[in-house]
């Protein structure tokens, strides 16, 4: 396991001099698994794209070491996965064209016959996901749990070290719950794990949580 | 630049397919080109028209014509969601370069095709310098890509999105649109291709000055 280390500094956010959070601050190390909750409206989703990147804090920062070295923000995209409700695949291309674009543009394809190499893994995500027999449609054909499926095997196409999560169990049926579970603890052996809930169960895997209402942090009981 | 080029390529290819397939800009474009053509021979009739009029009329339909849909590239991504998914996946230089060459496509395939209709419709435009003629539109094309480009990516955070394109995109525009009218007008009247040069400094000055702005300010509008 490479050695990870995730630090908020600090981080407060407004919308129109409306404070959404203030003060956050954690430090996570490879094998975390922390947790954000908070009733709506919290700024959960808020923290999170902050997180990954998506959004720039009104003060604060970011700061990811891997291996001893300090990653530049921006390329932390490479770092990163990320899964949430808000996010949208390319409707008018199938679930393998998504994938396959996504893995081209992220610069996985090696040289030197720049030869697609990922779609392996990413027929692999896309069976682990139950969706591969339906690869070939269009996502706009998909029903929202197929979606939800096709975006946990973009964000996993690029074996990130840092995975982010809002709302992952949303649209799910048992079946891809407990495939999203198998997620959390595989990304437990080999990185860093962020969620963005209020399911109980899957709070329940987070060694530290982050209440937003109470604005403090706490030591899993699980 | 390899960073920056590879990823930047597969985006205009994601755009260029998504184009083919759902026809987001293709079809307005088309069907702005068709009206404007025929609104403009209709209006012109029989009247003897100046060719500095006519060139001024060509790249008021191409200008218009753009607007309707080259602020597509943008906007689709922000209507279907799908700008936070890109902004996950690559360098903010590299959508940039990849809209930006979407973009050019587009308006210099869109400017060819008014370029030669208007040829051949409008009797009274007869281009005596094609060399100038052509240059103009190559250059005028890169220019309006350039410049489209970045405003498009500015209006597409915006909630009036139709109506701004334009009203923004005038006063960045109009130095380009002066002096591509002014080349024309030359084209038309047989000047030397040495005295239409100073108008392809312009427009190459104008290109390479709004691109260099637009890697530098990229970011910022697309990531809040």
């Amino acid at each position: 396991m490479k050695p990870i280390i995730f630090s908020a500094e600090s981080l407060k956010k407004e919308f129109n001099r409306r404070v959404i959070f203030d003060s956050v601050s954690f430090t996570l190390h490879e094998g975390g698994v922390f947790a954000v909750t908070g009733r709506n409206g919290s700024g959960k989703s808020t923290l999170v794209k902050i997180l990954c990147g998506l959004l720039s804090p009104t003060k604060g920062a970011i700061r990811v070491t891997i291996e001893g070295k300090e990653v530049n923000m921006d390329v932390l995209f490479r770092r990163i996965g990320f899964i949430a409700p808000y996010l949208n695949m390319y409707e008018e291309f199938s679930g393998i064209e998504n994938l396959t674009l996504f893995g081209k543009i992220r610069g996985l394809s090696k040289p030197p016959l720049e030869q697609n190499n990922f779609v392996g893994d990413a027929e692999e995500l896309l069976r682990r996901f139950n969706i591969f027999d339906r690869r070939h449609d269009e996502v706009r054909t998909y029903s929202s749990g197929m979606k939800q499926r096709l975006k946990f095997a973009a964000a996993l196409l690029h074996r990130p070290e840092i995975l982010m999560m809002d709302e992952p169990t949303s649209n799910l049926d048992e079946e891809g719950i407990a495939t999203v579970r198998s997620v959390i603890a595989e990304q437990r052996k080999h990185g860093i794990l962020i969620i963005a809930t209020n399911e109980k169960d899957d709070v329940k895997y987070a060694d530290t949580v982050l209440n937003l209402d109470e604005r403090k942090t706490r030591k899993s009981s699980s | 630049m390899k960073i920056f080029t590879a990823p930047a390529i597969y985006i205009f290819l994601k755009d260029s397919h998504s184009e083919i397939r759902t026809r987001y800009a293709l079809n307005a474009l088309l069907m702005f080109v068709v009206t404007a053509l025929a609104l403009v021979l209709f209006s012109v009739g029989n009247e003897v028209v100046g060719t500095d009029v006519l060139s001024g009329i060509l790249w008021v339909i191409i200008f218009f014509s753009g607007m309707s849909g080259l602020s597509r590239t943008f906007v689709s991504e922000e209507e279907r969601g799908t700008s936070a998914t890109l902004q996950l996946i690559s360098r903010p230089t590299s959508v940039l370069l990849g809209k930006l060459f979407f973009n050019f496509v587009l308006i210099f395939s869109l400017n060819m095709l008014i370029a030669v209709l208007y040829q051949l419709l409008v009797n009274r435009f007869v281009v005596l310098t094609p060399s100038i003629f052509w240059m103009t539109i190559f250059l005028g094309s890169c220019a309006l890509a350039s410049s489209s480009t970045i405003i498009a990516a500015i209006i597409a955070k915006a909630n009036t999105r139709g109506t701004l394109y334009p009203v923004l995109s005038f006063p960045i525009m109009l130095p380009l649109l002066l002096t591509v009218m002014n080349a024309t007008r030359l084209s038309t009247e047989g000047a030397a291709f040495a005295e239409a040069l100073g108008e392809f400094q312009i427009l190459i000055s104008y290109t390479v000055v709004v691109v260099t702005i637009s890697i530098l300010l990229f970011s910022f509008v697309w990531k809040d």
